[in-house]
């Protein structure tokens, strides 16, 4: 699936679009197919995001959201040698995908 | 438009001017078309353009345009100061992708007038060129230093 | 230490203002992210992988308690807690937002800091010798000619857009402890029958195309110092390439050129700045100067009590020859085995800045190594900065070991990064802190990067580590017989990458090629030098 990927432009907090709005969590991404461009544009415009762009991604059976890039991926967590400091998240299997 | 032009901006797109005496109101040529002209008063500089090879003609140019086509390229700078160095009084103009936060460095090179792309916002635009009280290099504008006061007799 | 007078404060709190009012025309939306990413990365706010990162200079490294307290509170109001100190003796926040960005330079500029020109395309907080002001072999203290560096170069009109960003080192002892020629200008302070001068290196530098600066004029008399440095910066900015960012360094210039070549443009440049007169007055450096006067040493000890080993450990490891025979320098190591390089906790900060006060005249300094210092301790009080230090987890024994790795923050937390760095230096350091084999090693310089911009130094490690992106899977490239000290050279790549746990196996193999081979007295370095790439090269492939 394509998702939608940036930091907010106040806090630059990772966001991910979530088919209204901009989320935390990475698991809350949708899949955005032809519309990437569109809503891209769109957001940056108003800035409600800050150098967004598009990813691909697979969803799990558990519902959870898996970018294919090693850099978006520790992106969706947080720094990996910092776990304390992670994006809060009930998916206790993040790190085991994350590199 | 009965007065378009090949080159150059022409007075109304003067935004901000330092300057009293009146402006040059006719199209600026290259830096190659100056050197080989004996008669233009106007010519326009562009990033990769040597300012040297115009110190012989200074005594007949009346305005310099020296072109920002990105506002990163700032060699534009450095051309400014090296015909300020050489004692050039004409007008020198800013020209091109020249924004609110360039300003006060530009009138530092010596730049005397700016004609922005886009329209600047005014008050910004008062906000920049008041941004440094004081200064800690000696530069076209011939400001005293922060140095230089320190050590004032 | 230097001491802003009104003059500087004024700009200081100007740039606050500037800053302010740029942030809130981004908000607003009068500039685009394009038109305002110059302008917040030259006061060092990038946009990193989790959250915009904030740098914060500390000019030549030199910083006093109070500093040191306002960044520990810095950490706690606007960040995580932490901080993390950066190769060219900066520190950096990693999770700042936009929002309270110019609140946070508020507060800094209250203890006469700034985050200006920490990046872009301009000249760099000036580095320097961590040990200046200290040091037994230093011709003068650098730091007077640094601070002249620091005022010529902030805001300078002409040199705000140039081609790349700039670095600048200012030494002024013939040991360099600032990796000087891997600068874009490197400046060693000399002495020629008894006058004082600079001498320049240009076109230095690591990144993707590393090379080791040329000398370009012996000897500059003192009073033409900055007037020397506008010219080769204006030869640079007219002609450095723009067309190519990874060909727009002055090394690039210097290169394609030849020395001579831009020697004899610089030559020309200085001769008409000259009669344009751009020094400032020869009263402002012994004004400065002033400011880094020896602070009141008295003789004491020259000797200590060795019986508890671990201490004597430390001392011997930890501890750098002072000139004045009663003190010593002591580095305060932030290369716990296991632990992030360069990383502080806010209580570890206000630690060190309680020591500084109590025992180092109020004088720290951070060093290129990612660790700080206490430049003055007499030798006498050293007992008890080490027991205090080892309370607080900053007392690892390591200075110059292979437990002493820089590292960047790698794709952790950046990013241009193509690979972790962190993690290796963690699994390295805490492997061979548990084998004892830091202690039988000896001095090895291992250096860390996760990408070819190389902010981990790995050119100049007498091991190094490039991290590079293989498919989507972290790799490592393996390099061998760097040094960015006196006797400077670039390190070589060993043969094909490794993936992470091949890389450390890697590392122990080159040590025992180097154990097995080295003969008295000689470093990881001195071996590699005498017997050459193959031993290492069989051991590891073969």
């Amino acid at each position: 699936m394509k998702i939608l990927t940036g930091n907010d432009l106040r806090s630059g907090a990772v966001t991910w679009w979530n088919g209204a709005g901009w989320s935390l969590f990475v698991d809350d991404a949708v899949d955005v197919g032809e519309e990437a461009e569109e809503i891209l544009a769109r957001e940056e415009a108003a800035r409600r995001v800050n150098v967004p762009y598009a990813i691909e991604a697979t969803i799990d059976a558990a519902g959870h959201v898996r970018p294919a890039h090693i850099k978006d991926r520790v992106r969706a967590l947080g720094p990996t040698v910092r776990r304390d400091l992670a994006v809060p998240t009930a998916d206790k299997t993040g790190w085991d995908w994350v590199i | 438009m009965g007065n378009a032009r090949d080159l150059g901006t022409s007075p109304d797109e003067v935004q901000f001017r330092f300057r009293d005496d009146e402006p040059v109101d006719h199209a600026a040529v290259t830096v190659d078309s100056c050197c080989d002209q004996t008669n233009a008063t106007a010519v326009r500089i562009e990033p990769g353009d040597d300012a040297r090879v115009l110190l012989p003609f200074l005594d007949r140019l009346a305005l310099v345009e020296v072109n920002f086509p990105v506002f990163g390229d700032g060699r534009g700078y450095s051309s400014a100061r090296i015909l300020r160095e050489a004692g050039y009084a004409g007008e020198l103009r800013a020209v091109g992708a020249v924004l609110i936060d360039q300003l006060s460095h530009m009138r530092r090179c010596g730049f005397d007038s700016f004609a922005p792309d886009k329209r600047l916002d005014e008050e910004d635009a008062a906000r920049a060129f008041a941004t440094w009280e004081n200064v800690y290099q000696r530069a076209a504008d011939r400001r005293a230093t922060i140095a230089d006061k320190r050590h004032e007799a | 230490m230097y001491r802003y007078d009104s003059y500087d404060q004024a700009m200081v709190d100007a740039r606050v203002e500037e800053f302010r009012d740029q942030a809130r025309r981004r908000l607003e939306g009068k500039l685009t992210e394009d038109q305002f990413k110059p302008l917040r990365l030259m006061n060092g706010l990038y946009l990193q992988l989790h959250a915009y990162m904030l740098r914060v200079a500390i000019p030549y490294g030199t910083l006093d308690s109070r500093q040191m307290e306002m960044l520990a509170d810095i950490a706690e109001k606007y960040d995580r807690g932490y901080g993390h100190f950066t190769t060219r003796q900066n520190i950096q926040y990693n999770w700042i937002k936009l929002e309270d960005c110019a609140d946070a330079l508020a507060d800094l500029a209250t203890v006469e800091m700034h985050a200006i020109q920490t990046s872009g395309n301009c000249i760099r907080n000036i580095s320097s010798d961590h040990f200046a002001g200290a040091a037994a072999d230093e011709v003068v203290d650098p730091r007077p000619y640094a601070e002249l560096m620091r005022q010529w170069s902030s805001f300078h009109p002409e040199f705000t857009y140039l081609p790349r960003k700039f670095k600048i080192a200012v030494i002024a002892s013939e040991k360099d402890r600032a990796a000087m020629r891997l600068h874009d200008i490197g400046v060693r302070i000399v002495k020629r029958d008894g006058e004082v001068g600079a001498q320049f290196y240009a076109g230095g530098g690591m990144g993707r195309t590393p090379m080791i600066a040329p000398l370009i004029r012996d000897f500059v008399p003192i009073d033409q110092f900055i007037t020397y440095a506008e010219a080769a910066l204006r030869v640079y900015n007219r002609y450095g390439r723009r067309d190519n960012k990874y060909k727009a360094r002055i090394k690039i210039l210097v290169h394609e050129l030849g020395a001579a070549e831009y020697i004899r443009q610089v030559e020309e440049e200085f001769a008409h700045m000259l009669s344009v007169g751009v020094e400032p007055p020869r009263e402002e450096l012994a004004r400065i100067a002033a400011h880094f006067a020896d602070p009141a040493f008295v003789d004491g000890a020259k000797t200590l009590d060795r019986s508890d080993p671990d201490f004597a450990l430390w001392v011997d490891r930890n501890t750098h020859r002072h000139k004045h025979d009663a003190y010593v320098s002591a580095v305060i190591s932030l290369k716990p085995a296991g632990g992030i390089p360069g990383d502080a906790t806010s209580e570890q900060m206000r630690i060190v800045a309680r020591l500084a006060r109590e025992y180092s005249f109020d004088e720290l300094r951070v060093m290129h190594t990612q660790n700080l210092l206490l430049p003055h301790v007499r030798i006498a009080d050293l007992h008890a900065v080490w027991t205090a230090l080892d309370e607080a987890g900053l007392g690892a024994p390591n200075m110059d070991t292979i437990e002493d790795i820089i590292a960047c923050p790698g794709l952790d937390y950046c990013s241009l990064a193509n690979a972790r760095s962190i993690p290796l230096a963690q699994r390295i350091s805490e492997r061979f802190a548990q084998t004892g084999r830091t202690e039988v090693v000896g001095e090895l310089k291992l250096k860390i990067s996760g990408c070819i911009n190389a902010c981990g130094h790995h050119h100049a490690g007498h091991i190094g580590i490039l991290g590079v992106d293989k498919k989507g899977v972290e790799n490592y490239q393996l390099s061998l017989g760097g040094s960015e000290a006196e006797d400077v050279s670039l390190a070589k790549i060993t043969g094909p990458g490794f993936d992470e746990d091949g890389v450390i196996a890697a590392v122990e193999k080159v040590t025992d090629v180097y154990l097995a081979a080295r003969s008295d007295g000689e470093r990881f370095l001195d071996t590699y030098r005498r017997i050459g790439m193959e031993p290492f090269k069989e051991a590891l492939y073969g």
